[in-house]
């Protein structure tokens, strides 16, 4: 069972008050974009054992999204933040590197 | 005009715990930033009630602010006002950016009142019920098994829940089954 911090309602919620929302922090390439760039956007995902970063929606509390980094491997949570941001803010790579150092994830790291 | 009912005409059950539905209440959404002036101003001049922090109702009777994300509340006002409040809450808000709207008929609440109260609550909703955890004025958002729900404590204990009017008789169903005589726990 998974249990994430909201950052906006500051509830530590239940797995089953959250939907899954995918991969965190994807950039949009739409009309203009070449062919390969929009295949990328709508299919090329990330499928780690490890380090990964997503997007979860308090469906059943306060309904935001928001930005979760965990391990898929061992279903730890190193932590939650909030939906606007185009990647993951300073604590939340440094309490990753501090569990998984040299960890990257995209272009992240 | 037609004479408004509530959805379980004020239906009651009497197990561990006493289950009521309450009957008709007002209800408006107001969606805006809760930290401007026109938006605090337009909730408590409806209500009478102070601004809730987070996660919190300040409820007395049928007037009230509940809290239900950081650019949400629930205004509780009696069912017979809600046309006249909405027009004054309309009226406070002026140009700020916000949305308030009836929502009366789209609900329904039910309170849950005994000693068993936070039992019955903790069967249905994944949400930690411990005295320390959840006390009076305290609120929630969540889920009642598998429809949304929130619920808020009362000073004397009991409970409310705001449910979808459409899943009334659900909630009341699920509510009677934690309260079956017999079923008490006791872990509280």
């Amino acid at each position: 069972m998974l249990i994430l911090h909201c950052p906006y309602c500051g509830v530590d919620a239940d797995e089953t008050e959250l939907a899954a929302g995918g991969e965190a922090h994807l950039k949009r390439f739409g009309p203009g974009s070449s062919d390969d760039e929009l295949h990328g956007y709508l299919f090329t995902r990330e499928n780690p054992k490890g380090v990964h970063l997503e997007r979860w929606r308090h469906a059943s509390g306060c309904g935001k999204w928001f930005h979760a980094a965990r391990c898929t491997a061992t279903l730890e949570v190193f932590g939650t933040y909030k939906a606007q941001v185009s990647g993951p803010p300073q604590e939340i790579r440094d309490a990753i590197s501090a569990k998984r150092p040299g960890w990257s994830w995209r272009e992240f790291s | 005009m037609s004479k408004p009912v509530s959805a379980l005409m004020g239906a009651a059950y009497d197990g561990i715990v006493r289950v009521e539905e309450c009957g008709l209440q007002g209800m408006i959404t107001l969606r805006g930033d809760l930290a401007s002036k026109p938006v605090a101003a337009a909730a408590t001049g409806a209500t009478g009630q102070d601004m809730p922090g987070q996660r919190r109702a300040n409820v007395a009777g049928q007037s009230g602010l509940c809290w239900m994300s950081p650019d949400e509340l629930l205004v509780l006002v009696p069912h017979a006002e809600v046309g006249d409040k909405l027009a004054a809450m309309t009226k406070a808000l002026g140009n700020a950016h916000s949305l308030a709207v009836d929502v009366s008929d789209a609900r329904a609440m039910f309170r849950v009142s005994g000693a068993n109260a936070r039992e019955v609550m903790a069967k249905l909703a994944p949400v930690d019920f411990a005295p320390g955890a959840f006390g009076p004025g305290d609120f929630r958002r969540s889920r009642l098994a598998q429809v949304a729900g929130a619920f808020w404590m009362e000073e004397d204990g009991s409970f409310r829940i705001i449910c979808f009017r459409s899943v009334a008789d659900y909630v009341f169903k699920l509510l009677k089954v934690a309260a079956q005589p017999g079923s008490a726990v006791g872990v509280f």
